[in-house]
């Protein structure tokens, strides 16, 4: 079969509902596409658990602290399924994830702000988590199986991730005037990095039209950005928080809440590397890596010697 | 990459496929993988990734090279369900209309 063909077969497969399993014949650019998305997917599940586990120790009740234990260990599950669906399109764990580590490959903007009050952990859980229900939701039907089905299982344990900020951000909306303000100060704070969690706007994002086409995705980032909007405005009104943009308002005529303009200056220089946190998360990463080394070593000469003596007394 | 490549084989845990029994009864699901050096750790790796809520009652952990699976390219003949052969099917046997009465 001629390239054209094939590449015709393959679309037809997609534009059927089909899903993709790891050893059909595939583009190589599908192919390429997922490896890059499904990696950077899974690499913000793994670097998002610092700005979390930076509070672990510093939780304000032991119940909060066990919340908040439970729900990073999720993420590095979360981190662990996509890794692992990854390797299924002919990729080792090891080189996916030394590229974020040392080389170009990224992860989400969002995770290179600095978390600097309890409240931060309230809106990531509200605001982060419920970003990436919309997202992941939308991922669950996605073209490939792996890729699908790790999401469906990441789905189940997200709605107690937003569920448990929401609920913890409500109670510091009804505190006292100094937590009040707290809360308030940290929506305002991850409101618009939020917003960027969806990625460039469409007319600026050169991946999204093909990934629809593959049916990788099936909303561009405008689309999925509006649900979230949509649906994020009345759970702050329901809790007294304010979004802090002027220009919010529903439009009657779309059935959609309007917004103001996502300041992608910032969304581009975070990309290139330069957020507040950017440098902090790679070096905290490079340091549990290498740090770890002996660890993952010691256990691999454990595991032959035990096999040797196996072998022996065999 | 062919020398990094090797080195990073070397040093890499192996991959082991991780299926998993959801309840008492059911037959057991494919549930992801794992990286493990030995067969005692895959499965607490597997038990601390893929069941952390009541997922399955039981594990499975196989490593991943000692699966061999059907290809692609078998879906149409190594499938073929033979719908000729309708002797196969209980439509294709008559009985005694009688035989199916209760009493
Ligand atoms: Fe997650
Ligand atoms: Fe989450």
């Amino acid at each position: 079969m001629d390239e054209q063909k094939q590449l015709d077969a393959f679309q037809k497969r997609i534009d059927n509902g089909e899903t993709i399993e790891p050893k059909d014949r595939m583009p190589d650019r599908y192919r390429k596409q997922l490896i890059r998305m499904m990696s950077q997917h899974a690499h913000s599940e793994i670097v998002g658990m610092l700005p979390e586990g930076n509070w672990i120790q510093r939780a304000p009740s032991l119940k909060r602290k066990k919340v908040l234990l439970a729900k990073v260990q999720d993420e590095a599950g979360h981190g662990l399924y996509i890794y692992s669906a990854v390797e299924t399109l002919g990729v080792t764990r090891r080189e996916v994830v030394e590229d974020y580590m040392y080389g170009n490959a990224k992860y989400s903007s969002i995770f290179n702000y600095p978390t600097l009050t309890y409240a931060d952990i309230c809106v990531i859980g509200w605001l982060v988590d419920g970003a990436a229900i919309v997202n992941q939701t939308m991922l669950a039907r996605s073209s490939y199986g792996p890729y699908a089905r790790s999401m469906v299982r990441i789905c189940k344990e997200e709605s107690f991730h937003k569920k448990q900020g929401y609920e913890m951000l409500a109670k510091m909306a009804s505190g006292t005037p100094e937590q009040k303000k707290m809360a308030q100060d940290a929506v305002n704070r991850w409101w618009w990095p939020t917003l960027m969690m969806f990625g460039p706007p469409d007319d600026q994002s050169p991946n999204s039209q093909e990934l629809i086409r593959w049916g990788v995705k099936s909303k561009t980032n405008d689309e999925l950005r509006q649900s979230f909007v949509d649906m994020t405005v009345m759970e702050a009104k329901a809790i007294g928080i304010e979004i802090p943009d002027p220009d919010l308002k529903y439009n009657h005529e779309t059935g959609h809440w309007d917004f103001g303009e996502v300041p992608w200056d910032e969304f581009w220089e975070v990309i290139k590397g330069n957020g507040p946190m950017n440098r902090e998360r790679i070096r905290a990463r490079r340091k549990a890596y290498e740090e770890g080394a002996w660890v993952r070593e010691a256990a691999s000469e454990y595991a032959r010697k035990k096999r040797l003596e196996e072998e022996k007394a065999s | 990459m062919t020398e990094n490549g090797s080195k990073i084989k070397k040093n890499e845990w192996p991959l082991w496929e991780v299926f998993y029994q959801p309840k008492d009864g059911k037959p057991f699901e494919h549930a992801g993988s794992v990286h493990a050096p030995d067969a005692e750790m895959a499965l607490q790796n597997a038990r601390d990734t893929y069941a952390r809520r009541n997922e399955g009652i039981n594990i499975w952990v196989v490593p991943a090279d000692k699966i061999v699976a059907s290809t692609p390219e078998d879906r149409g003949p190594f499938f073929d369900p033979a719908n000729d052969k309708i002797y196969r099917h209980p439509q294709f046997y008559s009985v005694p209309r009688a035989s199916k009465k209760r009493k």
